[in-house]
């Protein structure tokens, strides 16, 4: 189960309301939604499978991630230091983190393994900072593995829609 | 009727007014008497290698396009049909034949010539095509930097560059043998004034401050080797015409003098290995000495720095708005663990999702905001005055947390503002 470029992707037809295990990967994506707009990041940690990879790439078509430039690229080391740093209270930009609502729909599953499923859905964020509210659009593909502990991210790609122009986010995440 | 700012008064040796943060006549007075006259930074010559390549880019507020025609000169072309004004270009780079504009098909060269009308004849006796090529900015090239001015009379860009050639110079050694090569870039804007962020790059003294959260982030010695707050050796040197350099990394200046005695960092442990097969220990020592880059921060007034590892870059939006790129370097041809080390080191900082340029940005918009109140109170530049002096080639020189960059780069904007030269 490559994690392909979203105009290639095949698309289960079946309706995710009628897989277990669909259902159960949207609702921990909506609860990862809720998490990180509550800034409960540590809370959010606990959703990731060892080893999980979170990605926001810059090129929209590349699937060789590590060869790019990326605007997050976080294995899980790096995604406990940007934890630390969201938490820690040592950085301004942190400090006057715009607040966020997201909402994430259009779920479909592309990808089916023994042990995995592959959901690709649309987040829209509306984030408000100082004087300005804002918009972030993004195709997100998660990979949720079924463990012992139940699902687990694995791997998670935001694609925002304007990733290769000016971005601008503020002590938050995608 | 527009009255000439006093300019004098604006700008003085250890402070200038909050007006040149917020007054919209000065920043269009800016595009005409600084972007649209002297040398501004385009492109690096790597992103265009071959003949067809072109990118997008600003000079001041005009769309430009930089190009490699099939003779390999580059071009700086402004991006608009000399027929009813359409745009050519709107993506940000790619390779072709020439431009096509969308509306009534003009074509032009990638030399900007104009090279196809259709239904011509409604133009015989009307036009010639010869009269009707794209307006080229003059170019200049230096190291792989390109430049282009609008101003046709400039002076040599290496006169322009004067004292900050030798450190373009150290800055590419960090390729340690390799042309460096541009492997993408962050963008991001942020709501404030274009010079908030060029006095950034050789300000020392926020360092430690607005990026305690990275410095908290990474090994013990990458943060030791960014501990010049105290170091007798971290200077920063007046270049003259508004340039400017900082130096964090004293040891890092020239990356081919290497005493022996630093120790490689242990995060480069995987990457020492895996060169060790290929390379003999110097050139595994020289090539993973260099991945941080330079040990300095170079500031070419008004719109390009060479930052350590990466090409900062500036584009004045408006007055109270500016757009920031930083651009990714590697090694052309270098080994490939090498280079996706630099974009994670890159990812590491940079961008709007990293752990630095977030923090900068909210510093940025606090100035911005913070101006707006006691208009009439200055914003001062004068740290580090009292222990300025001059280096042996006469650079005013003072520590690295000292705000001599500044003043380089505020002595400029006046001289310019003030003749318009």
């Amino acid at each position: 189960m490559a994690s392909e470029a979203l105009g290639t992707a095949a698309l289960d037809t079946a309706l995710v309301l009628d897989d277990p295990r669909a259902l159960a990967a949207v609702s921990l994506i909506w609860r990862e939604a809720h998490l990180l707009d509550a800034r409960r990041y540590e809370e959010w940690d606990g959703l990731w499978a060892e080893g999980g990879e979170y990605i926001v790439p810059i090129d929209r078509e590349a699937t060789d991630y590590a060869a790019h430039l990326n605007l997050v690229y976080d294995d899980d080391r790096m995604r406990r230091m940007r934890i630390e740093r969201l938490t820690s209270g040592f950085s301004i930009s942190v400090a006057a983190a715009a607040r966020t609502v997201r909402s994430v729909s259009r779920f479909v599953v592309s990808g089916h393994e023994e042990d995995a499923i592959e959901v690709c859905s649309a987040q829209i964020l509306v984030g408000y900072k100082r004087d300005e509210t804002f918009v972030l659009a993004t195709d997100v593909t998660h990979r949720i593995v079924f463990g012992a502990d139940g699902p687990r991210i694995s791997r998670k790609i935001v694609r925002l829609v304007n990733s290769d122009e000016a971005v601008t986010a503020s002590g938050f995440l995608l | 009727m527009t009255t000439t700012p006093d300019i004098d008064s604006l700008a003085q040796d250890d402070r200038v007014s909050s007006a040149l943060y917020t007054d919209p006549a000065l920043f269009d007075l800016e595009m005409d008497r600084i972007f649209h006259q002297t040398w501004v930074w385009v492109a690096h010559e790597s992103e265009l290698p071959k003949a067809g390549d072109f990118r997008t880019a600003y000079v001041g507020r005009q769309p430009v396009i930089v190009t490699r025609d099939r003779r390999g000169g580059i071009n700086v072309l402004v991006n608009r049909c000399r027929h009813r004004g359409a745009s050519l270009c709107e993506v940000p780079k790619g390779n072709g034949n020439g431009f096509t504009c969308p509306y009534h098909a003009w074509s032009y060269a990638l030399d900007g010539k104009l090279r196809g009308i259709p239904y011509p004849d409604g133009y015989e006796d009307v036009l010639e095509k010869k009269d009707l090529g794209l307006q080229r900015l003059k170019v200049g090239v230096y190291a792989g930097m390109v430049f282009a001015s609008f101003n046709e009379d400039i002076e040599p860009l290496e006169d322009f560059l004067g004292g900050a050639r030798l450190w373009i110079d150290r800055f590419m050694k960090q390729g340690a043998g390799y042309p460096i090569k541009v492997q993408g870039e962050h963008r991001f804007r942020f709501r404030g004034n274009w010079k908030i962020q060029l006095e950034n790059t050789t300000d020392g003294y926020h360092f430690p401050i607005v990026h305690r959260s990275w410095m908290a982030s990474v090994d013990a010695e990458t943060a030791n080797m960014l501990s010049f707050m105290t170091d007798e050796k971290a200077v920063t040197h007046a270049l003259g015409n508004g340039h400017s350099v900082a130096v964090m990394v004293p040891e890092h200046v020239d990356l081919d003098e290497d005493d022996g005695t630093e120790q490689l960092q242990a995060r480069f442990g995987h990457i020492i290995e895996e060169l060790s097969h290929e390379f003999d220990p110097d050139r595994v020592r020289r090539i993973v000495r260099s991945l941080h880059g330079a040990g300095f921060n170079l500031n070419l007034f008004p719109n390009v720095a060479m930052s350590m590892s990466f090409f900062r870059v500036l584009r004045p939006v408006s007055v109270t708005e500016t757009e920031i790129r930083h651009v990714a370097l590697g090694l052309d041809g270098g080994p490939e663990i090498v280079n996706r080390e630099r974009l994670r080191i890159h990812e590491h900082f940079q961008g709007p999702f990293g752990f630095g340029s977030p923090d900068d940005s909210e510093a940025w918009d606090r100035v911005q905001r913070g101006v707006t109140g006691g208009p009439s109170t200055p914003i001062l530049v004068n740290r580090g005055l009292a222990r300025e002096k001059p280096n042996d080639l006469g650079q005013p020189t003072s520590h690295t947390t000292d705000e001599t960059g500044m003043r380089q780069a505020y002595a400029m904007w006046k001289r310019m503002m003030t003749d318009g030269k």
